[in-house]
């Protein structure tokens, strides 16, 4: 059976701890490794982040959604924003690629985001909004 | 997030103590300019052994200080860096312009 958890809330930089603490706290009961976890704390932050200064341009009144669901030893993450949408997904993924480098933006998080997790797909549309799915297996030898 | 800075001459050595995401990256960035206006200040020295995470928010605070740094003629080394940390880093090609000690 699936497990599911659902959660939103405002698109405010403060809340990420919070949503890092709630992908790790979900997370425990497939009893993951240290690393599995870093890396999960670490994809929803990106994501995360993205949501609030891409997809919301920081405006703290808009609600992020966050959908994390358990399948046997499979993981996904689910990050959606009602905001701008990516006018070229392809592009905005690609390693280094940032439309904001004037704030110091490295265009590393999508390239994080991959690297950390099995696998990632972003859906988006132009003024409607962005969602990426994440998922990782989580197969910590020791159980 | 808490910065801890020393100067040793003309280098700075500033200790990061907490988790370097986009929130208190905003927070770093401001603390670390501040102490940089200090224009003696040629090389930074980040200790980075009291961050417990760090994502590409992180990373934008580390090349944005490399680039004022840069531009004094100094250097930028980073010390104290943990796996998860360096993964990022390595991932970033950020050690072609800074050290790691
Ligand atoms: N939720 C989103 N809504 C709108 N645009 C987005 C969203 N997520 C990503 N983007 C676009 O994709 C680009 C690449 O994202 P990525 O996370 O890789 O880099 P970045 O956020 O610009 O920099 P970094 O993550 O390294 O700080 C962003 O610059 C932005 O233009
Ligand atoms: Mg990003």
């Amino acid at each position: 059976m699936q497990n599911n958890i659902e959660l939103y809330f405002s698109a405010l930089t403060q809340n990420e701890t919070f949503a890092r603490a709630v992908i790790a706290a979900f997370a425990a009961q497939m009893n993951p490794s240290i690393e599995e976890l870093s890396d999960l704390r670490t994809a929803v932050s990106e994501a995360v982040t993205n949501a609030i200064i891409h997809g919301y341009e920081r405006d703290g009144s808009r609600c992020v959604k966050m959908r994390c669901t358990i399948d046997g030893d499979l993981l996904t993450v689910a990050v959606r924003d009602d905001g701008c949408g990516i006018p070229d997904v392809e592009l905005a993924r690609k390693p280094f690629y940032t439309s904001k480098p004037e704030l110091e933006r490295s265009g590393m998080g999508f390239a994080v985001m991959e690297a950390f997790m099995d696998r990632v797909t972003v859906e988006s549309a132009l003024g409607k909004g962005t969602t990426v799915t994440m998922e990782k297996r989580i197969c910590h030898a020791e159980r | 997030m808490e910065i801890n800075a020393q100067k040793r001459g003309s280098g700075l050595v500033a200790s990061l103590v907490g988790e370097l995401d986009q929130h208190n990256a905003e927070k770093a960035r401001i603390m670390l300019d501040t102490m940089l206006r200090d224009i003696t200040i040629r090389d930074l020295t980040l200790d980075l052994s009291g961050v417990t995470f760090m994502d590409s928010a992180g990373l934008g605070v580390v090349l944005g200080r490399y680039k004022t740094i840069h531009m004094r003629g100094g250097r930028v080394i980073v010390t104290g860096v943990s796996a998860a940390v360096d993964r990022i880093f390595r991932m970033s090609g950020i050690y072609t312009l800074v050290e790691r000690r």
